[in-house]
């Protein structure tokens, strides 16, 4: 048989401020070791029956929560009340950078804390009920859960404001030892004082998470710079872009193959000439007209010369005979050899190809103007000369077109790396494991 | 289920129990502490008034751990320099019984185990300091000097006549949990482990001004 008297109800406390006469509650009921008098900025024992005033506060260090004392928001599922809030600081080279930190309580689920740096970025705390286990390393690390944290940094950090009331016994100007580890979003933090060191498990969590949990008015201030366990929002993507690299080259490598077996690659033109600079004729002249048939496909137009120590520019345009639409090229050709001290050479290549990608079918003629080194009437020496040859291939692989697809394919995944690494050295810059040299 | 009961020797008040294997008791209505002798309860002292306390559980409380049923049926409060704690003495519906500690609602689930080694005397243990009970290793995460504060209901032992004691508190990085009390000689070593309020599906839970 179970007993039917209903359970005696938990009061809160209440109580009067020794000092100004003011009403304080005690929210956390007997969990309260510290209050501080909303009024006078008392900090009171509340373990004494008296409520001795430990220490007071100046009504100018005076600071107002962000979360009003006394809210509550959803975390893990259960409701949180705001019951105390504290501003910590550490000094560095002269600079103070604080951050506040909330005691957050439900009578059933105990003590948590939310973190603000006051630069947009929130942490919420859990108490950590296993051992991290240290992992002897270059750069510290401890082990926690089977994840690696990496040591972030080592600080000293004193109380410099207080309100609400404290699971413990709290002291303005203490002083306590700080280290981080992070494995973002999550950071361990340990404080270390002569009895104990006491490790807590943050959470990295957005303003907007805040503002939702507690329903706070307005919208939350946008966040600056890099959180020390702020995940870095480009997790993961390198990864999946060079992933997404691999299966386009291999896409590509399909096309290419297919583009290879089922081109036809059909000569549709060819044609021997011969041409002499300086020579009064127009140098220009147009070919008979040939057919394209089938798909659009490239059209490879190859030339080769019989130039030796010379050069010769080709300037050919593809004209569509019905439409007149055309497309330009050029190209030089040289072809130059030798012998010195180091045997014989040669430079450059007597024979061109010029492509053009998805040409559609139909009647087709070129338009081509060779130039070579032009001897003007009355200098001493042979006009330059070369005898040429053009052909026409229809429906070639488009090889060239798959190499630039390739260097096109390969910008996402390494500027999506590079992303990812300037987010990373941001959040370092921060850390005792900043890079002495390197950014201004 | 039938449940023993007795009257209470100091105030003939009926007292229930809520586990035949107690060998202590409080009455409800005289707060004396009664022990068990030979087939008779013997009242050898009285509690003080319980403090001010705010753990949500109370003798009556339900709940199931690793899928086995328990009730609360008895505590000890400690008081240490920043507060208090509680010790919950829970029984199983298999009539194994075991402990909950309740140390500003963060809760341990521990039993108690053979202390299986030979522990050095408490002034030279420090923390950091890490012992191996049956294949584990725990490391020694705090030294607290607690208070004997009150007892309530049943318990399965004596314990009404005490005064300060030591208590190591280890963890694993497993997340295991021992606490050994050095109140007793040999020590007593309990191992378990730490446990989310909501695994335990509490029934019968105290009620909280401004939370039901």
């Amino acid at each position: 048989m179970g007993s039917t008297v209903m359970p005696p109800v938990v009061k809160v406390k209440a109580l009067y401020c020794p000092s100004c006469g003011g009403p304080v509650e005690l929210k956390g009921f007997a969990h309260s070791l510290s209050v501080v008098c909303p009024q006078c900025l008392s900090v009171l024992d509340a373990t004494s029956p008296t409520f001795d005033v430990l220490q007071k506060l100046q009504e100018s260090m005076r600071r107002t929560p962000t979360i009003p004392l006394g809210s509550r928001g959803r975390f893990d599922g259960a409701p949180f009340e705001a019951v105390g809030y504290q501003i910590r600081q550490v000094v560095d080279d002269g600079q103070v950078f604080e951050w506040a930190e909330y005691v957050l309580f439900n009578p059933y689920k105990g003590f948590r804390y939310l973190v603000e740096d006051f630069k947009g970025h929130w942490n919420f705390v859990r108490p950590v009920r296993y051992l991290p286990v240290a992992i002897p390393a270059m750069k510290p690390m401890v082990l926690a859960h089977s994840q690696k944290f990496k040591h972030f940094i080592h600080s000293q950090a004193a109380t410099s404001f207080v309100l609400g009331e404290f699971p413990w016994r709290v002291k303005l100007g203490e002083t306590v030892d700080c280290n981080d580890y992070i494995a973002p979003p999550l950071m361990l933090s340990s404080e270390t004082t002569e009895n104990e060191v006491v490790w807590s498990e943050a959470e990295y969590i957005t303003g907007a998470q805040v503002w939702e949990s507690f329903k706070l008015p307005g919208s939350p201030p946008a966040e600056s710079g890099v959180f020390a366990n702020q995940p870095n929002p480009l997790t993961g993507r390198p990864k999946a872009a060079w992933r997404m690299f691999g299966m386009m080259v291999a896409l590509l490598f399909v096309l290419m193959i297919f583009f290879a077996v089922t081109s036809k690659s059909e000569r549709v033109f060819q044609q021997d000439y011969s041409f002499t600079s300086g020579s009064t004729s127009e140098p220009s002249f147009v070919t008979p007209v040939f057919e394209l048939k089938g798909r659009p496909a490239a059209v490879e137009i190859k030339i080769k010369t019989d130039l030796n120590q010379d050069w010769a520019y080709f300037g050919v345009t593809l004209i569509n005979e019905t439409t007149g639409q055309g497309y330009d090229m050029g190209k030089e050709v040289s072809y130059y050899s030798g012998s010195d001290s180091d045997g014989s050479w040669t430079e450059g290549e007597r024979n061109a190809t010029l492509t053009v990608g998805s040409v559609p079918a139909g009647r087709y003629y070129l338009r081509v103007e060779p130039e070579m080194e032009s001897t003007t009437a009355g200098t001493i020496g042979a006009p330059h000369s070369m005898r040429y040859s053009i052909e026409v291939i229809h429906d070639v692989p488009p090889l060239g077109y798959f190499f630039l697809v390739l260097i096109l394919l390969l910008v996402p995944p390494i500027w999506i790396s590079l992303r990812k690494g300037m987010f990373e050295s941001k959040r370092w810059s921060e850390s005792d494991y900043a890079s002495s040299g390197g950014s201004d | 289920m039938s449940q023993p009961t007795t009257n209470c020797p100091s105030c003939g008040a009926p007292v229930q129990f809520r586990w035949s294997g107690a060998i202590q008791t409080t009455c409800e209505f005289c707060h004396s502490i009664l022990v068990r002798s030979d087939l008779d309860w013997q009242k050898v002292g009285k509690v003080a008034d319980l403090p001010f306390d705010s753990s949500p559980i109370q003798i009556g409380t339900e709940g199931i751990y690793r899928q086995k049923p328990f009730v609360v049926v008895g505590r000890i409060i400690y008081d240490w320099e920043d507060g208090s704690w509680n010790e919950w003495h829970v029984v199983f519906n298999d009539g194994n019984s075991g402990w909950i500690s309740d140390a500003q609602s963060e809760y341990d689930v521990s039993f108690i185990a053979t202390l299986n080694i030979a522990l050095p005397p408490v002034e030279q243990i420090g923390r950091g300091q890490t012992f191996r009970f049956y294949d584990h290793d725990y490391t020694v995460t705090s030294l607290t000097r607690a208070h004997y504060r009150g007892v309530q209901g049943e318990l399965p032992f004596q314990f009404w006549d005490k005064s300060d004691m030591m208590f190591l508190d280890l963890r694993s990085p497993d997340g295991r949990f021992g606490t050994i009390d050095f109140s007793e000689n040999p020590p007593l070593l309990f191992l378990g482990e730490p446990v989310e309020f909501e695994a335990l599906q509490f029934k019968n839970l105290r009620l909280f001004e401004g939370w039901n």
